[in-house]
């Protein structure tokens, strides 16, 4: 009896012990403690994430956690966002809804991630969760504004409507006023992504008359001319994201724009921008001082504007910016935000074959000088050095995530004409928190063996015209022992990294290889060997088998999964 | 708006057919290749029947399942897509990045005597021979003539000439033509095809270093 007592706490004690365990990493792991602690955790969590929605099944989640209040799910692998997926690969959401329908009439939050999101899934939701608050789809696609209207018709008690970075079917803009108007909970709206003009009457009553509004992202279609008038009924706002930031200089206008701004004392995030004319800067100069993050990478201004701008903006700690900001910009950055922590840097010109803009490797040293929050970074350049990235690695050991895109492909140390080998293998040796890395640039085999020995935390790695063997990928798979995603382009990886390292692809969510060198036999071994993964080929020109033997798979998708084969695989997917 | 006339499919001059766009990244000792597959492509073919205004993702932003049909070639005037499609997803920028940074140069184009107007993106050319090839085709009862240097637009039917024309950020309507391309694509507002006799009272030719541009 006594020995009972000693070893187990009343379940209400437990749950009340495991309400303060809150990432899923963590939840997880209590979960595997013991057999009543599982029990005891099912029942009671109350938050689920799932990053491959094809890793379980809608039914297998619902069955263990039946009290589920908010669900995240992702999709379609990253490399969905630059095109190499096809239409129909999958990513469908309706499955989920409909089982959660039933299974979770409490549901509060749904969060999603490059999935496939139908109108039909959205009037699902809209009639299925009455106490539903907060929808998130990000870069997901498949729904049009008619679903949007039955979100805004139908949840009562919708706080959150994000619906950042989605293609959606703009049929028109008259959904948003569907929302009635006796609705006043509204505390986020994001609706950047979408073309069409919505009602600005409708828009203004309903920011009007939600006093707990604290994001406002506008799209491009809300005119300059219009946005006072919607600060003036919001001055709580502490994100707002304009629309087009254009017009002909009006000083009226602009005065009255500075004044509305003015009024918004607790700003801390601006973005939108697009098409941005110097004339109006200053109408945001009040606030510059309060921002933490600033989204510029719309805002076609030039670096003496920009520095104008960013100048004054001390407190930044996020900025995405254009390359317009070039080096002399990036200097400044550096001298004045000494509290910037992410930066992303985007190309104005992706595809011209000339630089545009004065923006090198100097520009990416100056801030990894001048910023010592600096952590995470996104770069798109045309020249790189490995003593740029030394000096980087030396200066910013807290490094935790590092993107670099040199634009042309396989572009050599411009100083030495050598690989860039050496400078990312200063980069993981010194950024030992280092999540997540994106490489560039000429790279041989060396690279790999420098990211297998020291990244040791290193999650998620794309790797694009890099390598020269499968020793490369072998060097990655064997030595990165925190690694969950792996995404590869056009380099010479073939069957043996893969076959050898089978067993790593279990602990990791997913594989992504595209115009490798990987056969279809290999394909079809490792899917018999190891029947706990899937492996997807993707090939859009015919069945695989119907080429020879060495011909390599044009696209390969490998992940995990307890879900066993999916049944909504198109085509050209074959498993 | 359609097509006036939907057999009118000029040739591109660009040879857009998918043996040309092939590209092979070659890496020492291999000959595999990244090959534009037709069903990515498929967006810029797509554009046979429609206005050459309409925006079209070149390296297959746009989704929708697709029927190509390799006899089609779009008019020629747009930018080779292989300067856009040079690879697939690279570098990588996400697609409603790009179009963000393209829409905004669609320009109207007026036809004096003409009822409507057309719609053009100058984001799709790379020159003016290329822009005025591509009116040629939109107004397809013009040819194109360079007299004297200057490019001149001839109405086939009737004889009238036609000078391209544009309203510049200033407000001022200018000649197509003086000015380097990059500088004319930042700086014009609009197009007009201006009869020739009234094109007379347009101001003389500028320096290239005029100030029509900011």
């Amino acid at each position: 009896m006594l020995k009972k007592m000693s070893y187990s706490f009343p379940e209400d004690v437990l749950e009340h012990v495991f309400s303060f365990v809150t990432t899923h990493k963590d939840r997880n792991a209590i979960s595997l403690v013991c057999k009543s602690w599982y029990e005891v955790e099912r029942w009671c969590r109350r938050r689920v994430f799932v990053g491959n929605c094809y890793a379980v099944s809608p039914v297998m989640v619902t069955r263990r956690f039946p009290e589920v209040r908010s669900v995240e799910l992702k999709g379609k692998p990253h490399f969905a966002d630059f095109n190499l997926v096809p239409e129909g690969w999958g990513a469908y959401v309706y499955p989920w809804i409909e089982i959660m329908s039933t299974s979770y009439p409490w549901l509060e939050e749904i969060r999603l991630k490059r999935m496939v999101v139908s109108d039909e899934s959205l009037e699902l939701i809209s009639k299925s969760f009455k106490n539903f608050k907060v929808l998130v789809l990000s870069s997901c696609e498949g729904f049009s504004t008619v679903g949007l209207a039955a979100i805004a018709a139908n949840c009562r008690n919708l706080r959150e409507l994000d619906l950042r970075e989605s293609e959606v079917d703009d049929l028109s803009g008259h959904w948003l006023s569907h929302f009635p108007d006796t609705y006043s909970s509204l505390v986020s709206l994001n609706i950047s992504c979408l073309g069409s003009e919505v009602s600005f009457s409708a828009l203004e009553r309903l920011v009007g008359r939600c006093p707990n509004l604290r994001t406002l992202r506008l799209n491009r279609a809300v005119p300059l001319d219009r946005l006072a008038s919607l600060l003036r009924r919001a001055p709580q706002l502490v994100e707002f994201g304009t629309g087009a930031y254009s017009a002909e200089l009006r000083l009226d206008v602009l005065s009255t724009l500075d004044g509305a701004f003015s009024s918004c004392k607790e700003l801390k995030s601006l973005s939108g921008f697009w098409d941005m004319v110097p004339a109006y800067l200053p109408a945001i100069y009040s606030v510059c001082s309060g921002l933490t993050s600033l989204n510029l990478s719309y805002a076609t201004i030039q670096s003496p504007d920009l520095i104008k701008l960013v100048g004054r903006c001390l407190n930044l700690q996020s900025l995405w910016v254009l390359d317009y900001i070039e080096d002399s910009g990036l200097e400044a950055i550096a001298a004045s935000c000494k509290d910037l922590q992410e930066l992303r840097v985007f190309p104005s010109d992706p595809f011209g074959v000339e630089p545009n803009v004065s923006l090198t490797d100097q520009g990416l040293v100056s801030v990894s000088e001048g910023c010592p929050r600096l952590h995470s970074v996104l770069y798109f350049c045309r020249q790189m050095s490995n003593a740029a990235l030394v000096a980087v690695a030396r200066n910013r050991p807290n490094m935790t995530r590092f993107r670099l895109c040199i634009i042309e492909p396989r572009t050599p140390d411009y100083l030495t004409l050598e690989p860039l080998d050496v400078g990312f293998g200063a980069i993981v040796e010194h950024c030992k928190e280092l999540r997540r890395l994106s490489l560039s640039g000429l790279l041989t085999d060396r690279v790999f063996e420098y990211i297998g020995t020291y990244a040791k935390k290193l999650e998620m790695l794309s790797v694009a015209f890099a390598g020269n063997t499968d020793l490369g990928l072998h060097h990655v798979m064997s030595g990165c022992e925190s690694l969950r995603k792996l995404e590869i382009r056009d380099c010479p990886f073939g069957d043996k990294a893969i076959l050898a390292n089978a067993a790593k692809l279990e602990t990791m969510r997913s594989l992504w290889m595209s115009s490798c060198s990987v056969s279809f036999e290999a394909c079809k071994l490792l899917g018999q060997k190891m029947p706990r993964l899937n492996v997807e080929v993707i090939d859009e020109s015919g069945p695989p088998d119907s080429r020879p033997q060495d011909c390599p798979v044009e696209k390969l998708y490998i992940y995990r999964t307890v879900a066993g084969p999916r049944f909504d695989t198109p085509t050209f997917v074959w498993t | 708006m359609s097509t006036e006339n939907g057999t009118c499919l000029p040739e591109s001059d660009t040879g857009l057919n998918f043996e040309e766009t092939k590209l092979t990244l070659g890496l020492p000792g291999e000959s595999r290749g990244v090959v534009v597959k037709t069903g990515i492509k498929r967006g810029y073919l797509e554009t046979v029947d429609l206005n050459l205004g309409r925006s079209v993702d070149l390296d297959g932003g746009d989704r929708k399942a697709c029927d190509v049909n390799p006899e089609n070639r779009v008019s020629g005037g747009a930018k080779p897509p292989a300067t856009e499609a040079q690879v697939i997803g690279w570098p990588p920028v996400r697609g409603y990045r790009k179009n963000a940074m393209k829409s905004c140069r669609y320009v109207k184009v007026a036809v004096d005597g003409a009822p409507y107007l057309r719609k053009v993106d100058l984001e799709m050319y790379n020159s003016y021979q290329q822009l005025l090839a591509s009116l040629e085709d939109m107004f397809s009862c013009f040819t194109i003539r360079n007299y004297l240097s200057e490019r001149k637009i001839v109405d086939n039917v009737n004889g009238v000439e036609y000078v391209p024309t544009y309203e510049d950020k200033d407000g001022d309507w200018m000649l197509v033509g003086d000015v380097p391309w990059k500088m004319f694509v930042e700086s014009c507002k609009r197009l007009r095809l201006m009869k020739s006799s009234e094109a007379i009272e347009l101001a003389p030719r500028t320096p290239p270093n005029c100030s029509s541009t900011s």
